[in-house]
């Protein structure tokens, strides 16, 4: 009888080609995504070393962090980020690698079109210079980011050289109460254990409420994973994880799909499997979040106020606490649901799912964006903008005064035209509050789908609940 | 990549937790194909007013501060994003060494693959090191890799571990990817077993 495992041990075990006396373990990678920002240097050094992809299969790229929301037919404005979308281009066909540019009808976030197009499966060792490669965890991959060197390293061997990290489980057994979702979930935990409380683990997310999460709610849950400090989350593949895979382009086919599915049924972590670390929270406790402050560890419930760092547990985080509140110009005691917004954002590999943008309708429909916000939806991939087309979303965000933009990273990081004004505060779907990260001095409150479209209509950060039938 | 065996440099204090990528370097310079000349933009939004202009009460704007080779940091340096222009734009600002409690992963992982080394500290000894770097007529230390030491400016010797193989690649500035590529015979045979047992992952 073997020992029990955990599905991190599982998939982990079942990637090592060598270990060495020094602990450093070669890990193997079976899909490398790539994007046209942390790429260029990484091809660059293949170029200088004279090396090429040894496995252009497992290798697919997309342009979406500097792409235009808008009319793409006019090409990229920006000379700089021209060239680096041109360049992913140049590199990808000088070394054989596939890649879907920005008039690609597949084109999306990096983290949207990998699980959409079936690149992503069980199981498979999943890497990308991304933080939120950890997106891809939903489906029982081990995904994680990784640098530019460490991407070069994978581009010429396959394989990584790392130590092998801790686990921890957070189990969350109840079910999730009325308007709440994944992302309330995720900001939950990370306020919770804190934005380094991960730090050097990966996290298996267990429980009724992950269960009864569907693959969109999962992946928000795992892309947020960095944001509490670890670099992979994990979801055990089941029923759900299959039926959205099967059928997909480059998905299993017949009798591979049947050894395929087979073989991920036996991933799940076993009865009995121990963890580093073990975290419970309690679902029936949880409101739908808000950030108030620079760090996504800085959240309340939505009928909560702006917290007194005069009550912060230590020098170290008082200071950070009266830094974020300078930042986000707010004062302790003030109602969350009391603060007016000028932007609201809606979309990111977080938050631009097709059931993040039904969920913001549903709260839209029938009413009008308040006169002073500027309200936005860039859907995560075109081929979510075209489903969201077919099912009529766009009329509903566009009746009600929301911009209905092409598919990109947009303003969850403003690497494209797409910004926060300064000083201007945005109810974000994304997944970073970091001071200056939709813009210089732009003030940013993370918020599911469903409170962004709340935090639109009403002019303020609201609770979505007093919104929904 | 350039070795890292020892260094005698200013410390700058940065006496915060939680500092971020987007701080280290905002994301509109991550709009290069180089790895160089980011350190005009490090801590960008930290060091340089809108219109370009230094703002005079960050330490990297202040004597001696200006020629910092080490920074001492707060818990947690380096959250956020696997962008590598962070280390690049510390690396080409002149930064060889960051001490702090904690380093978020990737970040971690990215100071080795450019020779920077990330020294973690208790937070007793972080105080120290950060009163070291406060006091401006001395904030220097020495950093030296082979015994795994920094000594302060009192003298006084601050221990520090270090993994093993990371260690060696530093004192070396040994390329990874050419050492990974001399086990290409283990590579091939596990890519064999696995195109066996698993043949939807090769397409």
């Amino acid at each position: 009888m073997t020992q029990p495992q955990t599905l991190f041990e599982k998939i982990w075990n079942h990637h090592l080609v060598d270990v060495q006396d020094d602990g450093i373990h070669l890990l193997y990678i079976d899909r490398h995504l790539l994007h046209e920002v942390l790429s260029p240097q990484a091809f660059e050094g293949l170029r200088l070393a004279g090396r090429r992809v040894r496995r252009t299969d497992a290798t697919l790229a997309v342009a979406d962090h500097n792409v235009p929301t808008t009319d793409r037919s006019l090409g990229i404005e920006d000379p700089e980020s021209r060239l680096q979308v041109e360049t992913l281009s140049a590199n990808c066909e000088a070394f054989g690698v596939e890649v879907f540019d920005m008039h690609d009808p597949r084109q999306g976030i990096v983290h949207v079109i990998g699980p959409e197009q079936g690149f992503t499966l069980p199981g498979a060792t999943v890497v990308c210079c991304d933080s939120h490669t950890a997106t891809h965890g939903a489906f029982g991959a081990l995904a994680f980011g990784i640098g530019t060197s460490e991407s070069e390293h994978v581009l010429a061997t396959q394989t990584l050289r790392t130590s092998r990290p801790k686990s921890m489980r957070v189990t969350v057994d109840e079910p999730l109460p009325a308007g709440c979702t994944g992302k309330d979930l995720i900001l939950a935990i990370i306020g919770h254990i804190g934005t380094a409380g991960g730090t050097g683990h990966i996290i298996e997310y267990s429980g009724r409420a992950i269960r009864d999460l569907s693959m969109e709610g999962r992946m928000t849950v795992s892309n947020m994973t960095i944001e509490a400090g670890a670099r992979a989350g994990l979801v055990a593949p089941d029923a759900k994880t299959f039926a959205y895979l099967e059928g997909r382009p480059m998905a299993p086919k017949g009798a591979e799909w049947d050894a395929a599915v087979a073989y991920w049924r036996t991933l799940a972590s076993d009865e009995g499997a121990v963890y580093d670390r073990e975290v419970r929270i309690e679902a029936t406790d949880i409101a739908p979040q808000v950030t108030w402050g620079t760090s996504p560890e800085d959240v309340v419930p939505i009928t909560g106020v702006v917290p007194d760092p005069a009550e912060a547990p230590n020098d170290a985080k008082r200071g950070a606490m009266t830094r974020a509140l300078r930042y986000m110009g707010l004062v302790p005691g003030t109602r969350m649901a009391d603060i007016t917004v000028d932007n609201v954002f809606i979309g990111s590999c977080t938050n631009g799912r097709i059931e993040d943008l039904r969920a913001a309708a549903a709260v839209v429909r029938g009413r009008r964006v308040a006169a002073h916000v500027d309200a936005m939806v860039s859907p995560g991939s075109t081929l979510i903008k075209r489903q969201a087309e077919e099912e009529g979303l766009h009329r509903i965000f566009i009746e009600a005064g929301f911009q209905w933009r092409e598919s990109g990273c947009s303003m969850c990081l403003g690497m494209n035209p797409d910004r926060v004004g300064a000083g201007k505060r945005c109810a974000s779907t994304s997944n970073r509050n970091f001071e200056g990260r939709q813009g210089r001095d732009a003030r940013t409150h993370l918020v599911s789908p469903a409170m962004a479209a709340a935090a639109a209509v009403r002019g303020r950060l609201a609770d979505v609940r007093e919104l929904l039938d | 990549m350039q070795k890292f065996t020892k260094l005698t440099g200013v410390a700058a204090p940065m006496d915060a937790i939680n500092i971020d990528t987007d701080q280290i370097i905002p994301k509109l310079h991550l709009r290069t194909i180089k790895r160089t000349g980011l350190g005009k933009v490090l801590f960008d939004e930290l060091r340089f007013n809108p219109d370009g202009t230094e703002k005079p009460e960050f330490v990297l704007n202040r004597a001696p501060y200006r020629d910092a080779e080490i920074l001492v940091a707060g818990d947690n340096f380096g959250c956020g994003s696997s962008r590598e222009h962070a280390p690049w734009a510390l690396l080409d600002f002149g930064i060889r060494c960051i001490i702090s409690t904690s380093f978020a992963d990737i970040f971690y992982n990215n100071c080795f693959k450019n020779g920077i080394l990330p020294i973690t500290v208790s937070p007793d000894e972080l105080q120290a090191l950060m009163a070291d770097a406060e006091d401006r007529e001395n904030p220097v230390l020495t950093v030296d890799l082979h015994p795994q030491e920094i000594t302060r400016p009192n003298g006084a010797i601050v221990r520090f571990e270090i993994d093993a193989f990371r260690r060696e690649c530093l004192l070396d500035g040994l390329d990874d990817i050419g050492l990974t590529m001399q086990k290409a015979a283990l590579i091939d045979a596990f890519e064999k077993t696995q195109r066996e047992r698993q043949p939807w992952l090769y397409r």
